[in-house]
């Protein structure tokens, strides 16, 4: 730690030698508090942390608003504090794909990015992709395709397959099995699945909303 | 996970500021698919995550004939595949990043996270340490279960097999790594990068607590070929078992110069000078890539249970030599 | 009074056609909400510290300092000092904090003295397993000594498979609230929501009455989650300590893992003998396995082919790791592998092609031999049998070997216990409530169909609820027992409701009530149709009373049965360079009585096979035999097939004439049973050698290419 940043820390508040000191013996300090700011390589950065802090997060196109720790996952904040439970906590160590959001047009596994990282990003999870009665091509092609059985991967695997789609419009079988490689399911649905991407893509050049 | 304390600085000045003298202090977050994956395992617990998301410098790729390939250190797996320049003159890292068979990893692992992520040892991730030993010290690999770890470079004390996918690939192709510190830039040839801790407090690359690595610079290969092939036994996302990737030359039919790099076999992306020995002054032909091959695994020991990977890491040798004559395509 | 059968095949409106599930658009938009999904006001969030050794015992706890935390709500201990902790992951104290991040904090706060104790990990070795090994006395049938005598070809060999895990995608937990001093609102993830109030009763001192159970869907069960289970009796008492508050404790994947059930090994010595045109003589068999503690069952070997003269043997190992529970299929697949792998090893023997050798002793397979020579001709027909297989050892250029391979299985899958109340209200909407629980097997939407095609209504005229103990008890959903139950409850709860219903509309329509039908959304006479009215005019003749009709299982007529088979076979191509396993294609032939939703019925079997796959080819629960640590706890080295691991798959039910009349017969198990069999068999067929060892992995396979087949390899 540079000297610089150790005179700042004497006005904050709560200092990181405290938090420190308080977290060697276990105790967490579940209390919001903001960030702090110190001043580091001639200008100031914001801390934040360790205890909660306030995020706002863009989901479905709408600003929502939590107050989470540092270490809270994006997929957490989604399911604990924001009650969005389309993404699944399976292996919650980014191999499963239950969790798959796609954040700014791309996917990921909402476990492997803390919330307080996924500000300022378009978040969309499955909930935003559209629900019984007007299901995106993609959920209707699971529907009609029978890709799914407990549906625990489902959602994961859904937006999984829009976001491949998204990229892939016009896929071959071999593309579809490479380019799904990063969602996983037990009851084994994979049948369904492959089929239902196939569909999705005609429906989708076919212009139709409901596949 | 542990609690800690979080910054995004913007400057790769205040990152390295941000960071701590030793490691444990703090840890950086780039893409996060490894990191927050050993923090909910407890394997590392830093009092402070130091993100470089908003370092605009560490970003984008440029190539020019002259100056070769520089990738930014924040460059995600998913830009350096789709980016049109790699694939048509560097099949062999193109085809590394293949192998991450998931989009959601390639979407947010980094070129800089590939390189500095840590070994996938079971016995690491359970809480052993590095050099996986149990509370009398004693090695657990060299008894136990070492089905996936080094064949090569494995007297010890580190057994684990270096888990970055396009670290042979890059190393094959001369990388340099610039890496940023207090102190100012330096530049580390990639294939000195990567060390074999001798003990638990040492880390598997050359990077002191508070530098980070910047940009990757890979020299224009010319006219050279390169490939890589793993072995992988799950098309979905999985760790390959061995690889090697193989940058070539050819003069009148023949290898004039050779650099093969294995990968997922050392506690380092293992260089084969024994290889490229082999196959340099031949033509590439089955004998050749045979010799090669073996050339590659002259060394190699087993474990116990991973004599397989012997025979998996002359393969991928032979398969990657094969694939540069055809193109580079797998 | 009705006739309890199932309508004929040109009656059934939906009975029998590809529907898609009812639940699907919840499934797929996220709407569904399972246990792991629920936010209940003011949740507090339980974590459960375990055991980090496979033996141990517990010299101290001290909870003081989670105690004292800010935010902890609730602390248990459940190993107090001096509780021996058999397995790696036990339960030793609970904590319920305001958050998740409060509660692992607290959870990580308590402090554990444990002594370590000698522990067993390994489970392949008699020897070493010393007392732990409990070795049952040989059993006889006939003379197996004279019969191996008389045999003119004797095949021997070793054959295994490890310690694999259920792996639910959603882990097992509950959220538990208390309204008051007795009354306990459950939501948990079950398999059985009838079996969880009686259970949990007595460890949390209520009455079963006094607890309510609720589940809308389950993140897959596979035999595992009959619970209530420690975590789940934690949770309840937490949320007392804290005033009745909701406690969620859902498993890590870690614990999932390692606690949450898993699948016996078992490994075997087997020799069979046999004439030389095929005929079986003789089976002998030592076989060896472990399910954790307890040991693990036997397996039922020889699998389906009754052999004349026997003689076998097993030893159950009991060693320290988690229990085993109901694995899809319990045993079976064991079995499965045991017998066909053994039997194909004798067939390469014999230079005979193994379906050949299968039909040459079909009669050994008892009561469904010709069901079994049905589907070998079928999937042979599928896969290309004939003009794909060849002798033992592709012995084309190159380093991809292609081969083939098959398999028989059986299973039980008659209908369980179980209750349902349909009731038609007066402007005709229906309603069935029945507290079963729909494990993703398609339950729902075939008791609706059910239903719905018997009062001659579209399956939107039938509203179901399921998932709940105060609904009519239905069996627990295992061992395939589900859909003969719930379809035979609801086929006779709906014909006794016609009944009533049409004695109160036949005057109407000047006709007694035998001659009425309920077909097309109305009611009318069968030999004059011109009579009819709408299903809603019949309904408003029940005046301002709704009727109720309780239906159950089982009952008057035949509705479900029970015993199928089934044929699979593979065709598969190994890397022998690198010993890598890819499945080109998979046959499943399979018979399941009458189908009720064909569309879910396939699913079942797709599904089973993939299953297949990944136990054949990836899963296997490894654990480091010093420290007694699972070091692959996760789903990155605890490995299961993705998308573009499966190769084609092929399914094909057997229905029609001599199936549909024997009545509805449950489907999960009996399409997993063979996978593993049918994979090591292709392999064998393909590199000439058989790698006695599931899963197939590149070390394995390459392992018994450098024996070069002597089946002689140590498991």
């Amino acid at each position: 730690m540079s000297d610089e940043e150790k005179v700042k820390e004497k006005d904050s508040g709560l200092s990181r030698r405290k938090f420190l000191k308080v977290s060697g013996i276990g105790l967490s300090v579940p209390l919001v508090m903001g960030h702090r700011v110190i001043k580091v390589a001639g200008q100031e950065v914001k801390l934040f942390g360790p205890g909660k802090t306030p995020i706002t997060l863009a989901i479905n196109g709408r600003k929502m608003s939590a107050s989470v720790e540092p270490r809270v996952t994006l997929l957490d904040a989604l399911r604990n504090d924001l009650d969005i439970t389309g993404a699944k906590r399976v292996c919650d160590r980014g191999t499963c794909g239950a969790c798959t959001v796609i954040m700014d047009g791309k996917p990921v596994y909402a476990c492997s990015v803390l919330a307080i990282e996924a500000q300022g990003k378009a978040i969309t999870t499955v909930e935003g992709l559209g629900e019984p009665g007007k299901l995106h091509p993609v959920q209707q092609a699971f529907v009609d395709n029978d890709a799914q059985q407990c549906g625990f991967c489902t959602p994961g695997f859904v937006v999984a397959c829009k976001a491949f789609l998204d990229k892939h419009p016009n896929p071959t079988l071999e593309q579809v099995e490479k380019g799904l490689g990063g969602n996983l399911c037990r009851c084994g649905t994979y049948v369904g699945v492959r089929q239902a991407v196939l569909q999705a893509a005609k429906a989708q050049r076919g212009g139709r909303r409901n596949g | 996970m542990r609690a800690f304390e979080y910054a995004n600085p913007g400057t790769k000045e205040q990152a390295v500021r941000l960071l701590g003298d030793s490691w444990g202090d703090a840890e950086v977050l780039a893409g996060g698919t490894d990191l927050l994956a050993l923090m909910k395992d407890d394997v590392v617990a830093p009092k402070r995550l130091v993100s470089l998301k908003d370092i605009a410098e560490l970003r984008g790729i440029r190539t020019s004939p002259t100056l070769g390939l520089r990738i930014g250190a924040l460059v995600t797996i998913q830009e350096l595949l789709d980016n049109s320049q790699v694939r048509r003159s560097y099949p062999a890292i193109a085809q590394a990043a293949e192998g991450i068979t998931s989009p959601q990893i390639r979407s947010l692992g980094t070129v800089g996270g590939d390189l500095c992520q840590r070994p996938r040892c079971w016995y690491f991730r359970a809480g052993f340490g590095l050099l996986a030993r149990d509370e009398n010290g004693d090695a657990l690999v060299p008894t136990g279960e070492n089905r996936y770890h080094a064949i090569l470079g494995n007297g010890g004390p580190a057994y684990f097999v270096n888990p970055s996918s396009l670290a042979p690939a890059l190393i094959a192709m001369r990388a340099t790594a610039k890496v940023f510190g207090p102190k100012g830039a330096r530049e580390v040839a990639l294939e000195k990068f990567f060390l074999a801790p001798g003990s638990e407090g040492e880390r598997e690359y050359d990077l002191k607590p508070n530098e980070i690595v910047t940009e990757i610079v890979v020299p224009p290969l010319g006219l050279a070929r390169s490939a890589t092939y793993e072995v992988r036994q799950k098309m979905a996302l999985d760790w390959p078992l061995a690889t090697a990737s193989v940058v070539i030359s050819l003069a009148a039919g023949k290898v004039n110069s050779a650099r093969i790099v294995l990968g997922h076999v050392a506690p380092i992306p293992w260089r084969s000078e024994e290889a490229e020995q082999a196959l340099i002054g031949n033509a590439v032909t089955e004998a050749a890539v045979e010799a090669a091959g073996a050339a590659a695994v002259s060394m190699a020991k087993s474990l116990g249970r991973n004599g397989h990977k012997i025979r998996l890491a002359k393969v991928a040798v032979k398969r990657a030599i094969l694939a540069t004559a055809r193109g580079g395509a797998r | 009074m009705a006739e309890y059968k199932w309508p004929d095949a040109d009656k059934r409106t939906l009975i029998g056609k590809r529907i898609s599930r009812l639940d699907g658009p919840q499934k797929v938009s996220g709407k569904a909400k399972y246990t792991f999904d629920l936010n209940r006001p003011g949740m507090l969030f339980g974590k459960v510290l375990r055991c980090p050794h496979a033996h141990a015992k517990v010299v101290s706890i001290d909870t003081g300092d989670a105690e004292r935390m800010p935010g902890v709500k609730a602390v248990r201990v459940i190993a107090a000092a001096g509780t021996e902790l058999r397995w790696q992951g036990a339960e030793v104290a609970a904590v319920a904090a305001v958050d998740e991040p409060t509660a692992l904090d607290a959870m990580r706060a308590i402090k554990v003295k444990y002594e370590k104790l000698p522990h067993l990990v390994v489970d392949n070795d008699v020897q070493a397993a010393g007392t732990n090994a409990r070795p049952t006395a040989a059993t006889t049938t006939g003379d197996p000594d004279k019969a191996f005598k008389e045999a003119e070809v004797v095949s021997e060999g070793v054959y295994g498979m490890p310690v694999i895990t259920h792996c639910c995608l959603e882990s097992h937990g509950s959220v538990m609230e208390w309204e008051g001093e007795k009354n306990l609102l459950v939501h948990i993830s079950t398999q059985a929501i009838t079996n969880i109030a009686p259970n949990l009763a007595g460890p949390l001192e209520t009455t079963a009455t006094s607890i309510h159970v609720h589940q809308d869907h389950i993140g897959g069960g596979f035999g595992s989650k009959f619970g209530p289970d420690a975590w789940d009796v934690a949770g309840g008492r937490l949320s007392k300590a804290a005033g009745g508050k909701p406690v969620k404790i859902m498993l890590e994947r870690d614990a999932e893992l390692m606690v949450a059930g898993t699948r016996p090994s078992s490994y075997g010595r087997i020799k069979v003998g046999a004439k030389k045109d095929g005929q079986l003589v003789a089976w002998q068999s030592e076989t060896w396995g472990s399910g954790g503690v307890g040991g693990g069952g036997s397996p039922p070997v020889p699998y389906i082919f009754n052999i004349p003269n026997q003689r076998k043997q097993h030893t159950a190992i009991s060693n320290n790791v988690g229990a085993s529970r109901a694995w899809r299929a319990p045993n079976h697949p064991q079995a499965c592998l045991l017998t066909m792998s053994a039997l194909e090893d004798l067939a390469a023997k014999l230079n005979m092609d193994p379906v050949d050798l299968f039909m040459k002793n079909i009669a050994l397979t008892g009561a469904r031999a010709d069901v079994y020579s049905e589907e070998l001709k079928i999937a042979g027909e599928l896969i290309g049998w004939k003009k794909n297989w060849h002798p033992r050892g592709d012995k084309t250029a190159g380093a991809m070997k292609r081969g083939l391979g098959v398999s028989i299985h059986t299973w039980g899958g008659g209908g369980h216990a179980s209750d349902c109340d349909l009731t038609i209200q007066p402007d005709g909407s229906v309603e069935l409530k029945m507290g079963t629980q729909d494990l993703g097997t398609g339950t729902r939407t075939t008791i609706t169909i059910v239903a719905a095609d018997t009062l001659g209504l579209p399956l939107s005229g039938v509203t179901h609820l399921i998932g709940d103990n105060r609904y009519p008890a239905s069996g627990g959903s295992g061992g395939s027992t589900t859909i003969g139950g719930v379809s035979a409850s609801t086929r006779r709860a709906a014909l006794d409701a016609l009944d009533q219903l049409f004695a109160k509309v036949a005057p109407a329509l000047n006709a007694q009530p035998a001659d009425l039908e309920a077909v097309g959304g109305a009611v009318r006479v069968k030999s004059d149709p011109s009579r009819s009215m709408t299903w809603a005019q019949a309904c408003s003749k029940l005046g301002t009373t709704p009727l109720t009709v309780r239906g159950k299982n089982p009952g008057p007529g035949t509705l479900t049965s029970q015993g199928v088979g089934g044929v699979q076979m593979a065709d598969v191509s190994v890397d022998v360079e690198t010993g890598v396993v890819r499945i080109n294609k998979i046959v499943a032939v399979q018979d399941c009585g009458l189908i009720i939703d064909l569309k879910t019925a396939e699913s079942q079997v797709y599904g089973a096979l993939i299953m297949g796959v990944c136990y054949a080819l990836y899963e296997e629960k490894i654990i480091d035999a010093k420290t007694g640590r699972t070091l692959n706890p996760n789903m990155e080295f605890y490995k299961l097939a993705g998308i573009g691991d499966i190769g084609e798959l092929v399914v094909h039910m057997m229905t029609g004439k001599g199936y549909d009349e024997r009545g509805v017969i449950g489907l999960g198990e009996p399409p997993v049973v063979s996978p593993g069999a049918v994979i090591s068999n292709a392999v064998a067929n393909a590199i000439g050698v058989r790698v006695p060892m599931i899963p197939l992995t590149p070390d394995r396979v390459l392992d018994a290419l450098e024996k070069k087949g002597g089946n002689n390899a140590s498991i």
